[in-house]
This record gives structure tokens, C-alpha cells and sequence, in this order.
């Protein structure tokens, strides 16, 4: 990798890093919202579909500084996980949670989505030929639903890839820290000379968007295949 | 086992009151649609929790909202065959007729697969996805899912409705060897006199929510004030052997000492078979008719006249060879003087008697 900066090579890895543990690890919250939203009706729902989405309407810079607050060294959630070991302020972690708290709006969305389209006939039948709950979900409505949680995955990937204003306010823009690609692409514009490297990241950052778009069409058309039964 | 059904349930504009007892062999939900035999059985299955009510058999309590008890669906040991299939379009057909037994109990009885599959000729089909199958083989895998799930009661629910009358054609036979060759007590749903005349052991006649009518097939069928789908839909139906096939295309059979020509039937010389007759295709006549094309005269007397909204009656004529009824005008039954124990004539031509209005007699009867 002789045509990135070490500087450059480093954002590019922590990004993918950060992403990627970010959509992991939100996936399975991803699900049960979006099962919760999809099919019960509690009180608070409404509440819930409003603090999902908050991320999505509110400036970035707000939703940075609002995890700043909670999970600063000395915000209420912050000082409690630093008992047990884990610390999100200025470090790679909490970029990874801005991040996951950005996508998560886009992850839980295009969930919902595919589960509203579920036929809960489907599962009645289920569950006359024996399956109790939780089995219902794992062989049908699970199944069923696998293109748009891979959909929402994928999304929620490429928001994290590009999240810029939650993270920098949360996390700073400390290389081979928090400097994640749209951060160094944003500090490199901000020294002489640094234009080069910019446009290399900016590419990459074009690559990696266009591929995760392309994965999730072929594994969308895939499933779409397998379920239509051809 | 006889399953015993008792529910109340009240929607917006509509209220369900039945009461009746399913004994073995298939048990037939007659009535129109909207008439509550959907409710009924998908009360049974326990997708829909009824006001109040009971299903048992044999000490096995399904609910007793009385007592309080409700069995999840997942626990009452069912197969329900679905109207539109509702076979799981990700899993192959094989994964489909295995899905109930996954859940069902390792140690109790078990159908075997390689017999179902033989029996609904669905063998070649095990690899596909329900996608690429007609909508006749969808329902046959239904079939076999169902049964597959060693269930303790089959419930169906028109699975013939959504196929047309070439698939219906296909799928009927299957579900006459479900009820002679399976001894799972079936409930099936259907407002086809056709199918009910061909399958039903026992008949729940249905009108607006409430049980007008039950009991075994050829007496609720030959009953002229039961007509829970319209006069349209009245025909009694025969008992009848089969003596021998003609070469020019009829089969003789025989009822109560009669002898009557159909159609070729594709049953063998001997075997017990039902044929229904549909009302609407029996004339009447108060002298024995000559000179008539019709091959198939039967002498009898007039048990009950009983006119409809329109200006048609149902006349219910007893024979020999059992009851028949017989619709028409009621301006000819008055020209005719057709009234309770007047003897007369029915004349059946014998073209008129539908193929898919035959069937195997229930080997218990």
C-alpha cells in the first residue's frame, strides 16, 4: 500500500473497524426495535419511534455533544461503564458508538420494512404445526426477513463509514485514534498541501460506498431468488 | 375420538353461536360464506380466542373458557390445511413437510414420510421451492405438512376453493384416502355441496352464526328444509354398489333394489359409492313417464313440499332406492298436486349427474 500515507492508511483501517463493530453490534438491538415497532403495540411506542429516528432529524453536532454528556468520563452512563472497564471518550469505541447511534435510525428502518411485509399467516401456520414463539421467529419470520436485515446492515455499514459531525464532536480527530476517513479528510483540508492525500481518501471513501450498494443489491437479488422459489 | 365443540364469539354486526360434536371420519362445516365455519375452526385452532366456549375430546381440552383454559396453538397437535396453502416459500418442499415434525413429541406415533409423499404423488416435487409449483401441488404439500405433524386433528378449511375445477378434480381423491386410509378425525370447511356430498362422514349445517343442522351426510343432505348454502344448492344423495360397467360408456349401480345408470364412474364392480343428485335436475312426474329419453325413473312418494322465496318449491320425494329431492315451480307442484303421500315419479336423466358428484362411500358406514 505503497500509494497511501501511513496517516492515510490508518484512517481508511479505522474506519472499516469502526464500522463494522458499530453495525455488529447494533444489529441485534436493530431487530428487536424494529420487531417491537413493527408488531407491538405498547405505550410509548410512539416515544420510542421518535427517540429512534431523533438521530436522523437532530444536527449531528447536537447528538455528538448529547453522547458527550451521557458518556463522557463524567456523564452519568460514562462514569458507570468506566467501573467495569469500558471507556467510549476519545478513544476508537466511542467513535463507534456515535457512529452505530447515527445509522441506527437507517438500520432499524429498512428492517421494519421487511417485517411489515411478512405474512403473519404465515406464521399462525407456523405455530398450528407445533412452533412455539420464539421458534416461529427463528424458521419464518427470521428467514423471512434476512434481505432487509442484510439491507439494513449494509446501510447502517455505509452511514458509519461516513459519519462525521457526531463523531468529531464526541471523540475528537485524534489520528490512529478517532481519526476516522471523513475526520482526516477534513484535516487534511485544513493544512497546506494536504489536497493529495484528501482526494485519495475521498476516493476510497467513493470505492467502499459503491461496493457496500452493490453487495447489497446481489445479496438482495439472491434471497429475492431463493424466497420466489426459481 | 369425538371432539366436542361449544363457542360463543360476537364481532361488530356479526354473532357466532354453534354447538356440535365431530365423530370420527371427516366432519363437514357446510354453510355459505360468512356464515361462521372460518371462526369456528380457526377457534379450534386457537388463532382466535373466543368469547367464551369449549372444545375437548377424550379429557384433551383445547379451551374451557369456563375454567379457564387455553391451549397455545403450538401445543394442540394439529394439522390445518390452509385455503391459499401457506407453505413457507423459503424452505424447500421436503423442509416444508418436515416442519411439524420437528415439534412433535419424538416419542409418539409418526406418520411415515415415504408413505404421505406416495399417497399425495408429490415425490418429484421434494427438491423444488414452493414457488415453482402449481397451485394444485402447493396444496398437496399442505396435505402432507399437515399430516405429517402427527397431528390428533386435521382441520381444513376450504382447501379446494382457491383451485380451479380441473385442480379440484386432482386434489378431491386425496382427501377421500385422507379420510379412509388416515384415522385422524378431520374438520373441513366447505360451502360446495359437491365436496361435501363426496367427503362428509358428518354434516354441520351452518346458517348466520348457529348450528341448524347435524348429523350424518345422506339423512342432513336429503333434508329439504336444510339448505344452508340456498335451494340452488340442494341434492340429496344415494348409497348406492356399483354393478357393472356397460360398453357404451354407463355404469349400472344399485340402491335399495333399484338399478340407475351414470356416467362411467371409475370405481370397480362391487364398491360402495355416493352419488349426489342434484334438485334442480329431477323432474317430477304424477304418472310413469314413456317415450322419455331419461334412463333412470324412480318410483316413490312425495314425503314434503317445501316452498322457497322465489317461485320455486323443494319437493322431497322417498324411494327405494333413498330419498331425492326435486326442485321446481311452485305453479307446477300445484298443477301436479304434489303434497305429502301422493305417489309419483322422479326422473333423473343420467347425464346429469356429474362425475365429480360421485364418490367412494366412508368405509365406515
Amino acid at each position: 500500500m505503497d500509494w497511501l500515507s501511513p496517516e492515510e492508511w490508518q484512517a481508511v483501517a479505522l474506519s472499516l473497524r469502526v464500522a463494522f463493530w458499530a453495525t455488529l453490534a447494533s444489529l441485534p438491538l436493530g431487530v428487536l426495535t424494529a420487531y417491537a415497532l413493527a408488531r407491538w403495540r405498547f405505550p410509548g411506542r410512539q416515544l420510542l419511534n421518535g427517540l429512534v429516528h431523533l438521530p436522523l432529524i437532530l444536527p449531528p453536532v447536537a447528538t455528538g455533544y448529547l453522547l458527550l454528556l451521557a458518556f463522557g468520563t463524567r456523564g452519568p452512563l460514562g462514569s458507570l461503564l468506566q467501573e467495569v472497564g469500558i471507556v467510549f471518550a476519545f478513544r476508537w469505541t466511542g467513535a463507534a458508538l456515535a457512529a452505530a447511534v447515527m445509522a441506527f435510525p437507517l438500520m432499524v428502518r429498512a428492517i421494519r420494512l421487511s417485517i411489515e411485509a411478512v405474512d403473519p399467516r404465515l406464521e399462525q401456520a407456523s405455530a398450528t404445526l407445533g412452533a412455539s414463539g420464539p421458534w416461529v421467529f427463528v424458521t419464518v419470520t427470521l428467514p423471512l426477513v434476512l434481505p432487509g436485515i442484510l439491507a439494513g446492515a449494509i446501510l447502517a455499514f455505509a452511514k458509519a463509514m461516513g459519519e462525521f459531525g457526531a463523531t468529531i464532536t464526541f471523540v475528537s480527530n485524534i489520528p490512529g485514534q478517532t481519526q476516522t476517513l471523513p475526520t482526516a479528510i477534513y484535516a487534511f483540508l485544513q493544512v497546506p498541501g494536504g489536497e493529495a492525500s484528501a482526494l485519495r481518501l475521498v476516493g476510497i471513501a467513493v470505492a467502499v460506498s459503491m461496493a457496500a450498494l452493490l453487495l447489497s443489491e446481489i445479496v438482495a437479488r439472491r434471497v429475492a431468488r431463493r424466497v420466489a422459489g426459481a | 375420538m369425538t371432539l366436542f365443540v361449544t363457542l360463543r364469539h360476537t364481532f361488530p354486526g356479526f354473532a357466532l353461536d354453534v354447538s356440535f360434536e365431530a365423530p370420527p371420519g371427516v366432519t363437514v362445516l357446510f354453510g355459505r360464506s360468512g356464515s361462521g365455519k372460518t371462526t369456528t375452526v380457526n377457534a379450534v385452532a386457537g388463532l382466535l380466542r373466543p368469547d367464551a366456549g369449549r372444545a375437548a375430546a377424550d379429557g384433551w381440552v383445547l379451551f374451557d373458557t369456563a375454567r379457564g383454559a387455553w391451549l397455545p396453538p403450538h401445543r394442540r397437535r394439529l394439522g390445518y390445511i390452509f385455503q391459499e396453502g401457506r407453505l413457507f416459500p423459503h424452505l424447500t418442499v421436503r423442509q416444508n413437510l418436515l416442519y411439524g415434525r420437528w415439534f412433535a413429541p419424538k416419542d409418539g406415533p409418526r406418520e411415515d414420510m415415504g408413505r404421505i409423499v406416495e399417497m399425495l404423488g408429490i415425490g418429484h416435487l421434494l427438491g423444488r421451492r414452493p414457488g415453482a409449483l402449481s397451485s394444485g401441488e402447493k396444496q398437496r404439500v399442505a396435505i402432507g405438512r399437515a399430516l405429517l405433524a402427527s397431528p390428533r386433528l386435521i382441520l381444513a378449511d376450504e382447501p379446494l376453493a382457491s383451485l380451479d375445477e380441473a385442480r379440484k378434480a386432482e386434489i378431491l381423491p386425496y382427501f377421500e384416502r385422507l379420510r379412509d386410509e388416515v384415522s385422524v378425525p378431520v374438520l373441513y370447511v366447505s360451502h360446495s355441496a359437491a365436496e361435501v356430498a363426496r367427503l362428509a362422514t358428518t354434516v354441520i349445517a351452518l346458517e348466520d352464526g348457529k348450528t341448524v343442522r347435524q348429523g350424518p351426510a345422506v339423512e342432513v343432505l336429503g333434508d329439504p328444509t336444510v339448505t344452508p348454502v340456498g335451494a340452488r344448492g340442494a341434492g340429496a344423495v344415494l348409497e348406492a354398489a356399483v354393478v357393472r360397467h356397460h360398453a357404451d360408456g354407463l355404469s349400472e349401480i344399485e340402491a335399495g333394489g333399484v338399478r340407475l345408470f351414470l356416467p362411467r364412474v371409475p370405481h370397480a364392480p362391487g364398491s360402495r359409492i355416493r352419488v349426489r343428485i342434484a334438485a334442480h335436475e329431477v323432474l317430477l312426474s304424477r304418472r310413469e313417464p314413456e317415450g322419455l329419453s331419461a334412463l333412470n325413473i324412480l318410483p316413490g312418494t312425495v314425503e314434503s313440499v317445501r316452498p322457497g322465496e322465489g317461485p320455486g318449491a323443494i319437493v322431497s320425494v322417498r324411494t327405494r332406492a333413498g330419498t331425492i329431492l326435486s326442485r321446481a315451480t311452485r305453479r307446477s307442484t300445484e298443477a301436479l298436486g304434489l303434497a305429502e303421500g301422493v305417489s309419483c315419479y322422479a326422473v333423473i336423466k343420467t347425464v346429469a349427474i356429474a362425475p365429480e358428484e360421485v364418490g367412494g362411500a366412508y368405509g365406515g358406514e
